[in-house]
């Protein structure tokens, strides 16, 4: 099937099986490898991008499902609108291995567009479906709780 | 693009019951968020597909004086955030707030948890305890099934081939009832649960009555936990019904060793949940 969408603001037309995988649509066909796959399953967050402005997790979004759809990948978000709030992430010491932070970049950036001062149980909830195994959350949530309001204003 | 399956993309029920009826094998689809989860070679070997989520008459929730009508392709997300949810349903609320995260939760739908038929839907002990009914459309009309009817067996539903679910009705309850919500997982969010129990009930005249017990992964299916509400209805409300609830709730599954947990544990555990939701009654 044929689908047209639109990528971090440009118009794409994709061509393919009705039940491929947004995720490897982003990084196989658009070259955009910002968005990793962690699990595969639902499980994790890495791959997490925007779909009309919503976190989703793009190892479940089918081809099917994305025609007229706006996609916000990690790579349009941190060298757009995000650029501060990211180095205020990296500065918090919120990145290690670095295999969950696109995905922890996009889900914070849609938080932080909804509720631009959240408290610690806030994030802990919008992050709830981002795992990362090596910061223990701490520096994820002194970029989030505290540093980044001030850092994000536009 | 030979070889590629076909898909549809209906913009009405009524499109997509014909469409259904013409190309018969079609899955039906919604949030996809059990479906993606397959491996590759079971993804790509759908012999169709019917997107729903583009049929705005099942999708979104409604109040009318007698229930609220929740459109099948309804996200959790929208049901957590849904001034009318939270008022009437508060253990729906709950439930949708903890089926797995918020990005599950923008995509996963009502339908969808009802149709998998997994025995561990977070939402499905609920819609047992609020005595909910699934409304089917298909070639033969509109039908109603009762939730205790619509799940037969494992990953086993009602719904017929050629039919659509459309909505869920949650009829209100009386004012004073009692509703709650438990969910055990490996952790708090973002866990596929090892046992998820929900209640409803009141308190008439110093006696628990109108008591409906549920729970999910204890059986192959979601289970109204009725010898539990045998022995606690009438009774007043207290320590005595609640241990009474759980231990009945206890005995009447077996619940099986799996990935996530042992059956062992899950009855342990559903007899104190059980018991603690009684609690939740009042009483001393």
């Amino acid at each position: 099937m044929r689908v047209e969408l639109t990528v971090n603001d440009q118009p794409v037309t994709l061509e393919g099986h009705p039940m491929e995988r947004l995720l490897d649509l982003l990084r196989e066909r658009l070259a955009l490898p910002g968005t990793k796959e962690g699990c595969g399953e639902g499980e994790c967050g890495a791959c997490t991008v925007l779909l009309d402005g919503q976190p989703v997790l793009s190892c479940l979004v089918p081809l099917l499902q994305c025609g007229g759809r706006r996609i916000d990948t990690v790579e349009g978000i941190a060298h757009g609108p995000a650029r501060g709030m990211v180095e205020g992430f990296v500065a918090a010491g919120g990145v290690q291995c670095g295999a969950c932070t696109p995905g922890i970049v996009v889900t914070a950036w849609a938080l932080l567009e909804r509720n631009p001062a959240p408290t610690r149980e806030e994030v802990a909830e919008a992050l709830a479906g981002n795992l990362c195994r090596c910061t223990g959350y701490e520096g994820i949530f002194r970029a989030f709780v505290k540093d980044l309001p001030k850092d994000s204003a536009p | 693009m030979s070889g590629l399956p076909p898909a549809f993309s209906p913009r009405s029920l009524d499109e997509a019951c014909r469409t259904l009826a013409s190309e018969p094998g079609l899955v039906r689809v919604a949030g996809c968020t059990d479906l993606m989860v397959a491996t590759p070679e079971r993804r790509l070997a759908h012999p169709g597909l019917l997107d729903l989520t583009g049929i705005a008459e099942i999708r979104g929730i409604q109040e009318s004086a007698e229930r609220l009508t929740v459109g099948a392709t309804t996200t959790f997300g929208e049901l957590r955030q849904s001034p009318a949810v939270r008022a009437r349903f508060p253990a729906l609320a709950a439930a949708a707030a903890q089926v797995g995260g918020w990005q599950i939760q923008n995509r996963a739908t009502l339908g969808g948890n009802l149709a998998n038929a997994s025995p561990a839907g977070d939402s499905l002990p609920v819609l047992l305890a609020l005595g909910a009914t699934v409304v089917a459309v298909g070639p033969r009309g509109r039908r109603e099934i009762p939730c205790t009817e619509f799940h037969l067996g494992y990953r086993r539903t009602a719904l017929a081939a050629d039919e659509i679910l459309a909505w869920v009705l949650l009829p209100l309850l009386a004012a004073g009832t009692v509703q709650a919500f438990r969910k055990v997982g490996t952790r708090e969010a973002q866990a596929i649960s090892k046992v998820v129990v929900a209640m409803v009930g009141r308190v008439d005249d110093g006696r628990i009555a109108d008591l409906r017990l549920a729970a999910g992964s204890v059986a192959p299916v979601p289970l109204r936990l009725k010898a539990a509400e045998t022995v606690a209805q009438g009774l007043p409300p207290g320590s005595e019904a609640a241990e009474r609830a759980g231990l009945a709730a206890a005995s009447a599954v077996t619940p099986i060793d799996d990935v996530r947990s042992t059956g062992a544990y899950r009855a342990w555990v559903l007899e104190r949940v059980v018991r603690r939701l009684v609690l939740e009654l009042g009483g001393s």
